[in-house]
């Protein structure tokens, strides 16, 4: 069967279940966007390409499928850089399709010509120009196989114009690819020498990251920690993969980690790391990171394991594979743990809990953003999926909302990048459109991606924006104020739009209050409103996150909360 | 921290972008290629890539990691030297200054150089050698009159 090549890349994408994408058309996709027009296949018009690809990084996120993005060349291309190094970062399966000049035309500086397999070389898992006709079907099969196989990311397939307009034999016959990471089969003895260690270990603590929720393995590793009584903490990466609300749970490690959950990791004897990469906002001083412990590493991504933290023993495998396999050997077994001691060390975490909770304090003239999250969490019986912005609120909602399912937290972790909450949670609630999907915001994040306010207006998608409005650049002051003695530079945004007039101007309902009395009423009333709502609680200007680990020091070695009186 | 220089062996997918997808990964962490070789295998759709950078042990297994994460790398080897033979090839341009003729002369039939080229008052050697050696010779041909030379990257076979 002869197809032209824009046939080509719906029929794969068809193959390959999509069934949503986001995107922005232009000149070099002209021809793409024109045989659009005749599926049925959905296509989300965006307002910036930036918001195309967050978007689907939301999508992918919330639904734990491919997202997937289509944008003309050029300045289309170039505003994907940012979605796609976010999505690299944390690992996101994502396939981004950017049109490109005529192959006869690339390299002369033509019309919205751009490099964008070079420019995207570093920040995407793996990146194709299509040159031939005859490698499009392939080319395509194969990005989605590499987004999807061992660390998922984002790969980016560029089409050239003549290329999509071009004829060829149509294969509808996908080949037979064996799992990328099969080459990885973990040796037997490696289970028990880890099964041997916890058992020896007197303080074990697990640490999760994303690799959990992306391998789909949370109830296996719920099933694991449960099983062998050990406490658990997570990456902000990893919330939501081990229930938030078990007493096994402490909560989340690193800079703005809970007292009682980097004591844990300081004081542990064997930590066990699965999935996390152990970045510096985790580790912080790497000298004083779980210094006198034996680590255990296991990682789907080899190049992940000692990349940071030296480890006494490496697993590369999924953590599904690896959790199972044990799981499997702790049920076969007569498997017996010190319950003495692993109780006397839970009593011990259970102390610093009491001693240190995460708290903040109320107060009745003024907002607390916590307080916020708090009613947020109440309210929604921690249901909701949440999507954040990059900085305190991004901390808040990670210390003060609750995740006891995966793929329900979602947020930029490695990247840090703000402006994604927004069009994050448009393709989550086009991924699951009967839950209710809250971004909580800063009000200088927001402005970043305010555009794809439209969007959600134009395809009925009743996204909430809780917005922590301080008018600041909260987290950027609140260094400013701990380290650069409150010199506030260019942190001040107190000139803002009115947000509740912006809301409505786009079609959203805007609510706002600066009364703590009002914040449950209103959020009641944002929630149980079928329409896009945003939400302005004018919060404390000054409210800091805390514990925060500073700079270069260890993470045992905390900033508590300023308390003045204990709520 | 010890830093020594290491050479890796790669086999590779031959196609336009792939020795910037080499380059860009090492590069970007910061580290260095010193010396590199390239070319295609029996197989036109296999290239050879032979690199050496410097750096400790960990350095060298982060490298070799992101190597292997690379998906147009089909494989990674870290050369051992006890099991490969390693060379280097030089073309060297001599300038032949009377009071050194007899001397190239006696050089070249004693360490079996060849002369690619000749004129009355130039001769361009072929070398090849392993690295040390290689820079005891240069070193030896500068004092000798060599005015320029091309060296490349190490190659290497298993044994």
């Amino acid at each position: 069967m002869k197809l032209k090549g824009t046939q080509i890349l719906f029929k794969v994408l068809e193959q390959e279940k999509v069934d949503t994408i986001f995107g922005y058309p232009g000149g070099a996709v002209l021809d793409i966007y024109d045989e659009l027009y005749k599926t049925r296949l959905r296509h989300i018009l965006v307002r910036h390409e930036q918001g195309a690809v967050h978007a689907a990084d939301g999508y992918a996120r919330a639904s734990g499928q491919v997202g997937v993005c289509l944008v003309t060349s050029g300045p289309g291309a170039t505003n994907t850089v940012t979605g796609i190094a976010t999505a690299n970062m944390d690992s996101i399966p994502m396939v981004v399709f950017t049109g490109q000049v005529s192959t006869a035309l690339i390299g002369n500086d033509a019309f919205q010509e751009c490099d964008i397999t070079g420019i995207t070389r570093p920040c995407t898992k793996h990146n194709f120009l299509v040159r031939n006709i005859e490698d499009l079907t392939e080319t395509i099969r194969k990005a989605f196989w590499i987004a999807r196989s061992g660390r998922p990311g984002p790969v980016l397939v560029d089409l050239p114009k003549n290329v999509m307009a071009a004829e060829t034999e149509f294969n509808p016959e996908p080949p037979k690819r064996r799992k990328m990471d099969v080459a990885y089969e973990p040796v037997p003895e490696t289970y028990e020498e880890i099964l041997r260690m916890i058992q020896e270990a007197e303080r074990p603590v697990l640490m999760i990251g994303g690799g959990i929720i992306l391998g789909g393995a949370s109830s296996e590793l719920t099933a694991f920690a449960r099983k062998l009584r050990l406490p658990v903490t997570g990456t902000l990466m990893g919330l939501g993969a081990f229930p938030g609300t078990d007493p096994l749970w402490l909560g989340m490690v690193g800079m703005h980690g809970t007292y009682y959950a980097n004591m844990a990791v300081c004081n542990t004897d064997l930590l066990i790391i699965i999935g996390a990469r152990c970045d510096d906002r985790v580790t912080s001083k790497i000298d004083c990171f779980a210094s006198g412990a034996k680590i255990i590493h296991v990682d789907v991504d080899e190049s992940s394991i000692e990349k940071n933290v030296a480890v006494d023993l490496a697993l590369v495998s999924d953590a599904k594979r690896a959790l199972g396999h044990m799981n499997r050997m702790i049920e076969d077994r007569h498997f017996e743990i010190n319950t003495r001691k692993r109780e006397d060390w839970l009593n011990r975490i259970t102390d610093w809990k009491h001693q240190e909770p995460l708290m903040y304090e109320q107060d009745d003239r003024i907002i607390k953003p916590q307080y916020v999250i708090e009613k947020l969490y109440e309210l929604t019986k921690g249901e909701a999926i949440i999507t954040t912005e990059v900085g305190q609120n991004q901390m808040w909602a990670a210390q003060f909302y609750h995740f006891d399912r995966p793929h329900t937290f979602i947020s930029s972790g490695g990247l840090g990048t703000m402006g994604y909450g927004l069009p994050a949670a448009i393709g989550a609630q086009c991924a699951l459109p009967d839950k209710l999907v809250v971004d909580i915001a800063g009000d200088g994040s927001i402005q970043m991606n305010i555009q794809e306010m439209a969007t959600a207006v134009q395809y009925n998608l009743p996204v909430k924006v809780v917005l922590l409005n301080n008018g600041f650049l909260g987290m950027v002051r609140q260094w400013q104020e701990l380290f650069y003695e409150k010199r506030y530079s260019q942190t001040d945004m107190t000139y803002q739009p009115d947000f509740v007039k912006l809301a409505e101007a786009y079609g959203w309902v805007g609510l706002r209050t600066d009364s703590p009395a009002e914040v449950a009423d209103m959020l009641k009333q944002g929630m149980n409103t079928p329409r896009p709502v945003l939400m302005d609680f004018r919060v404390d200007r000054e409210e800091g996150v805390y514990p925060m680990v500073r700079p270069g020091a260890g993470i045992s070695e905390m900033t508590l909360f300023p308390r003045k009186k204990c709520v | 921290m010890e830093r020594k220089e290491h050479i890796i062996s790669l086999l590779v997918k031959n196609a336009p972008d792939v020795l910037a997808r080499i380059a860009g990964a090492l590069g970007g962490k910061g580290y260095n290629i010193e010396s590199l070789c390239v070319n295609a295998t029996a197989d036109y759709n296999v290239s050879k890539i032979v690199l050496t950078t410097r750096g400790n042990l960990a350095t060298l297994n982060r490298i070799e990691k992101l190597l292997n994460k690379l998906i147009d790398v089909i494989q990674v080897d870290v050369v051992n030297p006890d099991r490969f033979v390693e060379k280097e090839l030089t073309l060297a341009k001599i300038k032949i200054a009377e009071e050194f003729r007899s001397k190239i002369a006696v050089d070249i039939d004693s360490y079996k150089w060849k002369v690619v080229w000749l004129n009355g008052d130039y001769l361009i050697l072929e070398v090849t050698a392993d690295k040390d050696e290689m820079d005891q010779i240069l070193q030896h041909l500068s004092e000798l009159g060599m005015v320029e030379y091309t060296r490349t990257g190490t190659i290497v076979i298993e044994r």
